[in-house]
């Protein structure tokens, strides 16, 4: 199963950098998303996978033991769905903020501040 | 001796703020400052002379062994008095010359500045202090040489000696890094002991060449030299004070100071013999070809300088002898012809040679000083010019190569005493022209200052044992540990040496009836402008910003797909790189037969979902399959062991997918903006970084994995925090103030998404 995830890893990592290099908003934003999604499964797998064995700690124990999910990446990819949560849903209204405003959603024509050209 | 240091600087800062009662008549009052200092040093050449060297250190920063040490001896007070003597004729000067400037104020604060850290390098004992101060004489000098700041020209001289001095600099920064690498310290007296050692090293050649290059550029040597003539830019009691009489014999005393430690090796005698010769007699043929005053004064100091240089490579005792009196000789006559053209500039309006006849007649204080600063600067005698010319002839005759280097000095010598008598006699000469007829003698704060120093040249002349126990003595010393005594005399008798000096001055009165400074001369030499150093290292700085300017318009046009494709061609080529040198890959194909029809079923729908969201045209189409990569995700940490994960995706998922909904109808359909090669060749990029990320991980994989926090966490999460489910405690216990943290982000995130929405509703109320 690993193979097929570092391959599914790299697939998001080649479709997140191809989408940000389009030169639409609406596509650069996906394109962050799914390289966003490829690094928290490149963070999981680096913790291996374990089938099954949440990191619980069951009501008759009081320290965790035997074969279990390792709990460090999973916290640190829990803080970097919410926090990309953030960026997204900013991102979003800002690109509609934008268009609203510039009438295009062409990266092209936003590389400048100058508000005349 | 700190205090003295620090007196220019704390009146230059006090300046900031009371300047503006020293714009006034009552500027005159801040000579006080170097006429004092003139005094303090003064008062100490009995105690040096007699051998004392005064010693003082401060620690600055003992860790590094930069420390604020000052040493006082022979070397280090003939350039102190020659910094607080000549500033304090200048700064007189000045009150006059200036007088109503409206930015007087600022002309004291940069010339205090200036003095303040000129005192600060010849009397460190410490090389990095003494970078720290050199470094400052090179920035007051691009205040002062730009003090005009409203003419282009002024600006872009200043910018120029910047540059050169600027590098220099770095160059002295770089040589007293080695030097303290080679001998651990910064103690220039303890690098004296070492001297053994430091010449020994395999890196003196390097620590030596960067000394010189400190040394060249501020010394305004061949091929650096160029920056001085574009410093004459600046007001006259500049080009007096740092262009002529100190700054630029930072170098000389740098090489000085160093010449005990470094000096007595091949390279130290060949490149500093073979630099000095180049510059002494290019820029003496230089003043044949020049037409202004200050122009013909910067190439001669130019060939001083090389002189300077010259002697100190020779090394021998009676060449640092020579160098030493020849270093009071030039200050003397040279700092009174630049007062004296700046009379003549002031009074005239004007500094060209050939229009400048007959002023002895308006100027007779004036025309008085000139000749007897030319006297000097030929070295006729019964001036201190003639002693020190003498001592030039007494140091090449006794060196290895006596036939050619005399030969060398008699035609810089010959070609200088002509650029004094131009500069010193030939404007008070001749027919008064009519328009000069209602010059008057300006203030005597102006025409004293150089008659005062061209007094004390022939006083010195008279009465060489002077200059012989006050500087000549100690500085031999300084270099020598077993110095003989030495004996000036203005009359040696009838020998080899009078016949070479009358040699001198035949050649230099005969070139000074014979060539005339014009103007076709000086269009003549310009025509070779092209193969100068000027023109070069200004091709070469232009070159500079054209390879600037099409780097940045390449690597930083703009397009963010053009920088990620840069970042991300850069990361292949170097992961390619390594990977290509260590690509074994321990793939476990067995383990693939364990795959679950459920498993197979997540990755396919992951693979399926990417591709569709990449290539579909329409945006609603790529978000939903985006959702569906979600949501896969999400199933996908629910089967291995992360509920909590898979909760948090399924949820921001779902709140993504409608938030992207409700704003995309207002955005516009996807249009087909780039063409088929651009997208292939960022396709290549993607799949190869991706490629490599696959690869990367599959290696890692195979490491073995450190668990020894996960241990922790699994040990005490319930010990110490009483919570079962880890990743729970993790992030609301263990870490529990990065969690606030993000939570307080995720705010900021809502109030400006809060704040957007708003800003909407607004304008819509407006229509």
């Amino acid at each position: 199963m690993e193979l097929l995830l570092a391959i599914i890893t790299g697939l998001l990592y080649a479709a997140g950098i191809y989408m940000i290099m389009r030169r639409s908003i609406v596509k650069l934003i996906l394109g962050i998303v799914l390289l966003g999604n490829g690094v928290n499964l490149l963070i999981f797998l680096l913790g291996r996978i374990t089938k099954g064995e949440p990191p619980i700690i069951s009501d008759s124990d009081k320290i965790l033991e035997g074969i279990f999910a390792d709990p460090i990446p999973q916290a640190l990819i829990l803080t970097a769905i919410v926090i990309s949560f953030g960026l997204q849903s900013f991102a979003i209204i800002l690109v509609k903020r934008a268009y609203k405003v510039l009438k295009t959603d062409d990266l092209d024509q936003l590389n400048t501040t100058d508000e005349d050209s | 001796m700190l205090e003295a240091v620090l007196v220019g600087f704390i009146f230059a800062i006090l300046l900031v703020f009371v300047g503006r009662w020293f714009r006034g008549p009552i500027a005159v009052v801040s000579a006080l400052i170097p006429i004092g200092l003139f005094v303090y040093f003064l008062w100490h050449i009995g105690g040096i002379s007699a051998g004392d060297v005064i010693y003082e250190s401060y620690r600055w920063i003992p860790s590094f062994g930069v420390n604020l040490s000052f040493k006082l001896d022979g070397l280090s007070l003939l350039f102190s008095l020659m910094i607080t003597g000549v500033g304090s004729l200048v700064f007189l000067y000045t009150a006059a010359y200036l007088k109503g400037h409206k930015y007087l104020d600022r002309f004291y604060g940069y010339l205090s500045l200036f003095m303040a850290a000129m005192l600060g390098l010849v009397l460190s004992d410490n090389l990095i202090s003494m970078f720290v101060f050199w470094e400052l004489t090179s920035i007051s000098s691009f205040f002062l040489i730009g003090f005009n700041n409203d003419s282009k020209a002024s600006r872009q001289s200043a910018l120029v000696a910047l540059g050169i001095t600027g590098l220099g600099g770095l160059l002295l920064l770089g040589g007293a890094l080695l030097l303290g690498f080679i001998s651990g310290t910064y103690e220039i007296s303890e690098m004296l002991t070492q001297s053994d050692v430091i010449t020994q090293h395999p890196y003196y050649a390097l620590a030596a060449i960067l000394m010189f290059g400190a040394a060249f550029t501020k010394s305004a040597q061949f091929p650096f030299h160029f920056w001085l003539p574009g410093a004459m830019k600046a007001p006259t009691p500049v080009s007096t004070y740092l262009h002529s009489a100190t700054m630029v014999k930072a170098g000389v005393y740098l090489l000085f100071r160093f010449s005990p430690v470094l000096g007595q090796t091949e390279l130290w005698h060949t490149t500093l013999i073979s630099i000095g010769a180049i510059t002494m007699l290019y820029s003496a043929i230089h003043i044949i070809f020049r037409t202004d005053l200050k122009g013909i004064l910067a190439y001669s100091t130019i060939s001083a300088l090389g002189i300077l240089v010259f002697l100190i490579g020779i090394g021998t005792e009676a060449a640092l002898i020579a160098a030493s009196v020849f270093i009071v000789v030039h200050a003397l006559y040279k700092a009174s012809l630049f007062l004296i053209t700046g009379i003549i500039d002031h009074e005239t309006g004007t500094r060209d040679i050939t229009k400048l006849t007959g002023l002895r007649k308006v100027l007779l204080p004036v025309a008085i000083a000139g000749f007897i600063a030319a006297l000097i600067s030929g070295g006729v005698p019964p001036s201190i010019g003639f002693v020190g010319k003498d001592l030039i002839y007494e140091a090449t005759l006794h060196s290895n190569n006596a036939v050619l280097l005399t030969v060398l000095a008699i035609a810089t010598n010959a070609l200088l005493f002509y650029g004094g008598f131009v500069a010193g006699v030939k404007p008070f000469m001749g027919q008064l022209p009519k328009k000069f007829e209602k010059i008057h003698l300006p203030s005597p704060l102006m025409w004293l200052p150089p008659l005062i120093m061209v007094t004390a040249g022939i006083i010195f002349g008279i009465a060489p044992g002077l200059v012989e126990t006050t500087f000549a003595q100690p500085i031999v010393n300084v270099m020598f540990t077993s110095a003989e005594d030495v004996h000036l005399k203005l009359w040696h008798g009838f020998n080899l040496v009078l016949g070479l000096s009358a040699l001198t001055l035949a050649v230099g009165t005969i070139l000074y009836f014979l060539l005339k400074p014009t103007h076709q001369k000086e269009t003549f030499i310009s025509q070779f402008n092209f193969i100068a150093p000027k023109d070069l290292t200004l091709k070469l700085s232009d070159g500079f910003e054209w390879f600037g300017h099409i780097w940045t318009g390449y690597f930083q046009n703009g397009y963010l797909r053009h920088y990620l494709s840069i970042v991300v061609g850069f990361i292949i080529l170097l992961l390619g790189y390594l990977l290509l040198f260590d690509f074994d890959l321990d793939i476990d194909y067995a383990s693939l037969a364990r795959i679950t029809v459920y498993e197979i079923a997540i990755v396919l729908m992951m693979v399926i979902a990417i591709i569709f969201t990449v290539f579909t045209k329409s945006r609603l189409a790529a978000v939903a399959a985006m959702g569906v990569v979600g949501f896969a995700f999400s199933l996908f940490f629910l089967f291995y062991s992360a509920p909590d994960l898979a909760m948090t995706q399924f949820s921001v998922d779902t709140l993504t997918v409608i938030l992207f909904v409700l704003v995309l109808y207002k955005l516009p359909t996807y249009l087909k903006l780039t063409n088929d090669k651009i997208r292939i060749k960022h396709g290549i990029l993607s799949l190869s970084l991706g490629g490599l990320i696959t690869i990367l991980i599959l290696k890692v994989l195979n490491e073995p994995k450190n668990t020894e926090i996960t241990d922790f966490y699994a040990e005490n999460a319930y010990k110490l925090a009483h919570g079962k489910n880890i990743v729970n405690v993790i992030l609301v216990d263990f870490r529990g103030i990065d969690t606030m943290i993000e939570i307080s982000v995720l705010v900021v995130a809502a109030l400006g998404v809060f704040g957007l929405l708003k800003l909407r509703l607004k304008t819509k109320d407006k229509k």
